[in-house]
């Protein structure tokens, strides 16, 4: 049997073929609900690698991770809606925004540990989620429409949706890549040593508080720019981006896919957002016998068999969907 | 007598009402191995901590190799050479055993301000991490994921961590807590291997281990040095007798 093919690579190899093959799909049959719906899923899926950055393998659980999409997003709401259109001024903004927030978020919130900690980052997300709805002149809470996506060389344009979507894609496996490179190099190492056990690595010798502030500062920067990604994709922004249970939506990628596991979260946001569609129609179908017409109502309460199904992966699957495939590749091993 | 490694001048510690460390003075010239004993609640573990910063001193002073180091952060002290090893074994579980001692080397070869390069692969740090596994004979070892390792081998993995680090003292917090006879034996032969090279000061209940190791002995009771000597000073010390060592004899 060859080395590299396991019921985990396997699976990550296929889904990534699924992913390049979906505008040809489109392409062919004119239905763009899968495209639409993948793009979102791939920049979410970018969102949830930069968390697991934190998350998995540095052990910071931040519940507040949504607030960098708003940060991003906005960035280029405000920026287009004060007529600054051009992706190459749009973009940096965005980054540094995410950035800079997120270097002012950890130098206070690393301080803490545990429960302090996830408030804190939890309370700094709500603040900006509150700004947002105060932004009169941004659409308040009801958000403000992008009239047109970020502008950069007139061959590429993002209005463009195969074109976006293979950028989004570029921009995930490129985020995948360089937090794998990341988290096994000596700063990795830094990272992992002080979620596992953080007064030891002190007394090694490590100031870890700014080694895990700048792993936060990274995380923050890669989630501000799938806010930017997301803006330009929904042409739409508004305070519902950064939600604090749109935070929580991210967490549940991350440890339903596997955290610190390079594709959980890829397999995580495609799952969790998948089940979000696709769990309505089929209790519709499958309620339809029992309850006949009442059955759209029925499947309106989709979330009670999600929620169960969370649990469950929390409670017998410790490294989630990834955990499960290489537990697969242990057994027959 | 040589200018002191570590001199300890005055150092307190209260926990409210508790004094736990109480005018502490000591000094460890280089090349010495000096045991700190006393009973229980003595503040054995509470002096260890002031001692690498864990634990922040109410008055006293700390010099280390003729610098102040009283309110330096834990980790400059283990920079300029000052390691401990843990009473209870604190180590990186869900890490192999080489990923362990190779960390600790990682924190001695400059900043980990490095993102892209495979730290695994770096011999730079995987070699003196051998080189100190199978100095404490942990050789053919390095693989094993720490947690399903046994207790004699954490206790091993703890010096070796420590040694990686290449201190020029070695604050050691009762290396033998919970050890079997045999594993007690090759503990006491690897201390004795490691005390030519290095200053120690070895907190520990095993009395056989001191008095076959230590140069020197102080003993530590509520929070005071009621003596400090030669080992057969100490064993001869009516005082040391009646706090301490009469108490052990009863119990064997």
């Amino acid at each position: 049997m060859i080395g590299w093919l396991t019921p985990r690579n396997v699976v990550v190899a296929a889904l990534l073929v699924f992913l390049i093959l979906i505008p040809i799909y489109t392409a062919a049959t004119g239905n763009p609900f899968l495209l639409t719906l993948f793009t979102r899923i791939v920049i979410l899926a970018m969102a949830a690698t930069s968390l697991n950055l934190i998350l998995g393998y540095g052990g910071m659980v931040s519940f507040g991770h949504a607030v960098y999409l708003g940060i991003g997003g906005y960035a280029i709401g405000i920026l287009a809606h004060e007529g600054l259109s051009s992706g190459f001024i749009q973009w940096p903004i965005a980054i540094a925004a995410s950035a800079l927030f997120a270097l002012g978020v950890g130098a206070l919130s690393l301080r803490t540990r545990g429960l302090y900690f996830i408030m804190i980052t939890l309370a700094f997300a709500q603040l900006v989620y509150y700004f947002g709805v105060g932004l009169d002149r941004y659409g308040a809470d009801d958000g403000m429409q992008l009239y047109q996506r970020s502008q950069f060389v007139d061959a590429i344009s993002l209005s463009n949706r195969t074109l976006f979507y293979y950028l989004c894609l570029a921009l995930l496996v490129a985020s995948i890549y360089l937090v794998w490179r990341i988290v096994n190099s000596r700063f990795g190492l830094v990272i992992q040593g002080s979620r596992s056990n953080d007064r030891r690595m002190q007394a090694i010798g490590f100031p870890t508080y700014r080694y895990r502030l700048v792993c936060f500062v990274i995380a923050g920067t890669m989630c501000g720019l799938a806010g930017a990604l997301l803006a330009n994709h929904t042409e739409f922004v508004s305070p519902a981006m950064m939600h604090w249970t749109r935070s929580g939506d991210l967490i549940v990628m991350v440890v339903l896919g596997g955290m610190a596991s390079t594709f959980g979260p890829l397999i995580g946001a495609i799952a969790l957002m998948v089940l979000e569609e696709s769990l309505p129609a089929l209790i519709k179908l499958a309620a339809a016998p029992i309850v006949g017409e009442a059955a759209t109502r029925v499947a309106e309460y989709w979330q009670i068999v999600l929620g169960p199904l969370f649990l469950l992966v929390v409670l017998f699957a410790r490294g989630g969907i990834n955990g499960l495939l290489e537990s697969l590749e242990r057994r027959r091993g | 007598m040589a200018e002191p490694l570590l001199r300890i001048e005055g150092l307190t510690k209260h926990f409210g009402g508790v004094v736990a460390t109480d005018g502490v003075n000591l000094e460890v010239p280089p090349g010495e191995l000096h045991a700190v004993i006393g009973p229980n609640g003595a503040g054995k573990t509470t002096l260890i901590g002031q001692l690498t910063g864990e634990v922040v001193s109410d008055a006293g002073r700390v010099r280390f190799a003729g610098e102040d180091i009283t309110s330096q952060p834990v980790y400059r002290r283990s920079r300029r050479g000052l390691a401990r090893s843990f009473q209870i074994t604190s180590l990186f579980n869900d890490f192999t055993a080489l990923d362990n001692v190779a960390l600790a080397v990682q924190a001695h070869a400059g900043h980990s301000f490095r993102f892209w390069r495979d730290a695994r692969r770096e011999d730079e740090l995987r070699e003196p991490a051998r080189a100190a596994l199978a100095r404490v004979g942990l050789a053919g070892r390095e693989n094993t994921i720490v947690s399903s390792m046994s207790h004699g081998e954490h206790r091993q993995l703890e010096i070796a961590m420590t040694l990686a680090t290449r201190p020029r003292m070695l604050l050691l917090d009762e290396p033998m807590a919970g050890m079997g006879p045999e594993e007690s034996v090759r503990m006491i032969a690897l201390l004795r291997e490691l005390k030519r090279d290095l200053t120690i000061l070895l907190i520990e209940h095993d009395m056989d281990a001191v008095f076959a190791l230590a140069d020197r002995i102080s003993v530590l009771v509520y929070g005071q040095v009621i003596a400090s000597g030669e080992p057969a000073a100490i064993r001869a010390n009516e005082d040391v007798r009646k706090a301490y060592l009469g108490d052990q004899d009863d119990h064997g």
